[in-house]
């Protein structure tokens, strides 16, 4: 199966929607640390949960980029696709 | 002029919640001063400490003592440069030579504290080109040591060698080296690393492994050497990482391995050279403390005895105490208002533990982080657990 960025954000705001504390209305813009209230430590569990889903690992350092839904979908879909990005 | 304190906005707002909720500031106690191992002057109170590293009690070893105040008459207070220049003495080299057996190693490297040991050896051996493999729970000193290198970092699930596997497999056609880092024991929980698998995955995968035996030195093993000793697996371990501070009762730390090319960390970790040595009172007191924890093997006994006081006591009064039994056992709450009220009152019934609040703990909940030592009594073990039952109570836990 190909995962698309559109894909995997699906899956990540299932995902976060299964966690009764994130706001019903997040959206692809939607920025991690701030509308979301996640800090370091749930940013890192939770992008944990979705490497397991898709088989992949993301480097720490590749986490300070990214700020909204939308970029993790990137990042992870890089990864994903073998592109360094 | 922009602020430079407007990014700790959030962080002041949290800690204005603890002020309301907590009579005095947690992260602010001072003993005034120790009047035993076990017992110090905190608020005017003689109080039981429950919340220290000094697991043999060998902070107020007399041995240690008189071996640092001997030197320090004979070779002054400090030795003010790098190792690299003029910061090694005899003493410095004997210390290594004394690790280096204790270990049964071939080398060993001192640094000045345990948190420049991780730093200095972590940044040192994982260049830009290899991958790190990071134990979620990692202590901030191994975080901070990947950053400074400019390794890939990957985290693994805590004590889970099967996720570690599954990792190391993603990234199987990587040529760079594969560091994979675990602690002997988690000094906020005191869980046990299961080292003998990891060691296994290590081997399957063709990584390295290094282990931060912080918590475990002087502790688990027959000898005292860590979980690796404990679990019968110290010849697959690449690299053992520790610091004196703990059941040494000093400062400083260490790197000991059998690979002859970690003597030249000693020529580009930035931690080892870009300080100032250790002084020579203190290296002068760790190997008193040294020589006192490998003729007292009996303190170990008396540790994990009291470590099972303590640790059943507090799950015989319902808490949600550590799984392992180890020197360090963590009470889970499960609000961080309550862990407050918890702690002071607990430090008001004369008994003194870390209170831990997330994010600098695992899974989100507020910990209250208790340690014992040898020199604790089953008396005072049953004073604190008696504390502990009587807070509890009170806040209807």
């Amino acid at each position: 199966m190909t995962e698309t960025v559109a894909s995997i954000t699906t899956l990540i705001i299932d995902k976060l929607l299964a966690n009764p504390k994130v706001p019903r209305d997040i959206n692809s813009d939607s920025k991690i640390v701030e509308d979301l209230a996640f800090d370091s430590l749930a940013v890192m569990n939770f992008v944990m949960e979705i490497e397991d889903a898709l088989d992949v690992s993301v480097p720490l350092d590749r986490l300070a980029d990214i700020r909204t839904i939308h970029d993790l979908a990137t990042c992870l879909a890089h990864l994903k696709s073998g592109v360094s990005a | 002029m922009t602020d430079i304190f407007a990014k700790y906005a959030g962080l002041a707002a949290s800690f204005d919640t603890v002020g309301r909720i907590s009579p005095r500031n947690p992260f602010g106690v001072v003993i005034e001063r120790p009047l035993s191992a076990t017992v110090g002057l905190i608020e005017g109170r003689e109080t039981l400490l429950f919340g220290t590293n000094n697991y043999l009690g060998l902070s107020q070893s007399t041995a240690a003592a008189d071996a640092a105040i001997a030197t320090v008459r004979k070779e002054g207070v400090g030795t003010t440069g790098s190792r690299i220049a003029n910061g090694t003495y005899a003493l410095h080299r004997e210390l290594e030579r004394r690790l280096a057996e204790t270990f049964q190693r071939e080398h060993c490297l001192v640094f000045s504290t345990g948190y420049q040991a991780n730093l200095g050896a972590i940044s040192a051996l994982a260049g830009k080109d290899d991958i790190l493999f990071l134990d979620a729970d990692s202590h901030a000193s191994i975080y901070d040591g990947s950053r400074l290198s400019a390794a890939q970092v990957i985290r693994f699930r805590h004590n889970d060698p099967d996720d570690l596997s599954r990792r190391l497999a993603r990234v199987k056609d990587h040529p760079g080296a594969k560091l994979v880092v675990v602690e002997g024991i988690y000094s906020m929980t005191g869980n046990v690393a299961p080292m003998r698998e990891f060691a296994d995955v290590k081997k399957e995968h063709g990584a390295w492994l290094l282990a931060d035996e912080a918590h475990s030195f002087g502790v688990l093993g027959a000898h005292g050497r860590g979980a690796a000793e404990l679990f019968d697996c110290e010849a697959d371990v690449d690299f053992v990482v520790g610091t004196f501070s703990k059941s040494l009762g000093t400062v400083g730390g260490y790197c000991v391995s059998n690979h002859p090319g970690i003597e030249l960390i000693r020529l580009c970790s930035r931690p080892y050279m870009f300080t100032a040595s250790l002084p020579p009172e203190i290296i002068a007191a760790t190997l008193a403390s040294l020589t006192e924890m490998e003729a007292r093997p009996e303190l170990r006994t008396t540790l994990m005895e009291n470590a099972h006081h303590l640790n059943h006591g507090l799950h015989a009064l319902g808490l949600r105490a550590s799984p392992h039994v180890s020197p360090v056992v963590a009470v889970t709450l499960g609000a961080v208002d309550q862990a407050i009220r918890f702690w002071n009152r607990l430090l008001e019934c004369g008994v003194y533990v870390n209170l831990s609040l997330p994010p600098a703990t695992p899974d989100d909940n507020p910990l209250l982080r208790c340690s014992v030592m040898a020199a604790h009594t089953p008396a005072e073990i049953d004073r604190a657990l008696d504390a502990f039952g009587k807070v509890a109570q009170e806040l209807g836990l």
